[in-house]
């Protein structure tokens, strides 16, 4: 049967193609536009050609703000990931306490991210809060206002609480859709532990997995407001992640042209990403 | 309401116009010959003309910028570099 074309559809996208020309497509023009010009404000513009974007790609502040950008995603896929797998491995399968752990992992998951810089903040504050205080009592000098290593350490230690429980969600949903049939036979084989993770779970969650390492790895590379509200970039420039470094340039220095070429730069990474992302995940669809 | 404040150049305009250009032209170019289903090429991809398309864009945005970094000749050699890669991705990706 010949399928019937009807292209009254396309209206229906219509008003959704025209929200995202007002609120995405003009704007990023306009970024372009930005990028090979400079101005010292009233819309009087200078043609610099791709000079911002040469000074960019040789800025070592921009490399600084990109190696710490990807230090920190590394840091944090490197420990959410197996974090995840190991607790979704230790939930229950079914029963109320399954409820239960599933209902506590979503709880971080729903906090705004504003309020959640907000709460570390004050948790991790050396002279009142719980985290900061508790550690300098214990003799571990801790101060994530003045040290870089412990302001890292915050930074850190916020996102795998927000966002662990993410991976923990996927990672459990892939072991739910595991037949029986096949703990049944590892067990008949008389499989250990180890084997049963490595041959039976890990290939049936590799799919949920990749989405996870994507999905984690493009949510920390934008990462802005938590370290933001946590932080504000410092002590120095040691949590400067490159949204941040964007939002200096831009909003605090009024350096547009540098800023529009650093949102380039920036937006054809995470493009990049994305297009993987996209492609991995209809490529594991279809296999 | 006027574009000042879009800070047009001729130059960002051409680019705008080349990329509605590309797609434009390959939507005339599908309506006349269909692509057909997605093809596999060498890199394992399954990939359409648009997605080939969308891949030598990025390439291209990516030969640019490394050439901007990491060379000193003028930049249309990029440009004539992107344009060998994109012709190669058509053929072969």
């Amino acid at each position: 049967m010949n399928k019937v074309q009807n292209n009254k559809a396309w209206f229906m996208v219509l008003p959704v193609l025209v929200i995202v020309a007002l609120n995405a497509v003009v704007p990023l023009m306009t970024v372009v536009n930005y990028s090979v010009q400079d101005t010292f404000g009233n819309n009087v513009f200078f043609f610099e050609g791709t000079r911002w974007f040469s000074e960019v790609l040789a800025s070592e502040r921009f490399h600084g703000a990109l190696g710490r950008q990807f230090s920190l995603t590394a840091t944090i896929l490197a420990i959410e990931i197996p974090l995840g797998v190991a607790i979704a491995l230790a939930m229950p399968r079914s029963g109320f306490w399954a409820s239960v752990c599933l209902v506590l992992m979503a709880l971080p998951l729903l906090i705004p991210w504003n309020v959640v810089g907000a709460m570390w903040n004050i948790y991790a504050l050396p002279d009142i809060g719980l985290l900061g205080y508790g550690l300098n009592w214990l003799g571990i000098p801790y101060d994530f206002t003045q040290q870089p290593v412990s302001a890292w350490f915050t930074v850190i230690l916020m996102d795998v609480w927000h966002w662990t429980s993410l991976v923990v969600l996927l990672a459990y949903a892939g072991l739910q859709s595991i037949d029986e049939n096949y703990y049944r036979a590892a067990q008949i084989d008389g499989a250990s532990r180890w084997a049963v993770f490595r041959y039976i779970q890990l290939p049936k969650m590799k799919h949920v997995l990749t989405i996870a390492i994507l999905l984690r790895f493009m949510d920390s590379f934008m990462i802005y407001t938590e370290p933001f509200v946590l932080t504000g970039g410092g002590p120095g420039n040691s949590t400067t992640v490159l949204s941040i470094d964007l939002v200096k340039a831009a909003l605090g220095e009024f350096n547009l042209g540098i800023a529009s070429a650093m949102s380039i730069i920036y937006f054809l990474m995470t493009l990049l990403v994305c297009w993987l992302f996209y492609t991995i995940t209809m490529q594991g669809e279809k296999s | 309401m006027g574009l000042e404040w879009m800070a047009w150049t001729w130059q960002t305009a051409t680019f705008f116009i080349m990329i509605a250009v590309f797609l434009i032209g390959m939507s005339i170019w599908e309506m006349a010959r269909p692509g057909g289903d997605p093809r596999t090429g060498v890199l394992g991809l399954d990939t359409t003309r648009g997605d080939r398309l969308f891949i030598s864009l990025l390439t291209s945005a990516y030969i640019h910028l490394a050439w901007l970094g990491l060379a000193t000749g003028p930049l249309w050699i990029a440009t004539i570099l992107s344009v060998i890669v994109a012709v190669a991705i058509f053929r072969w990706v």
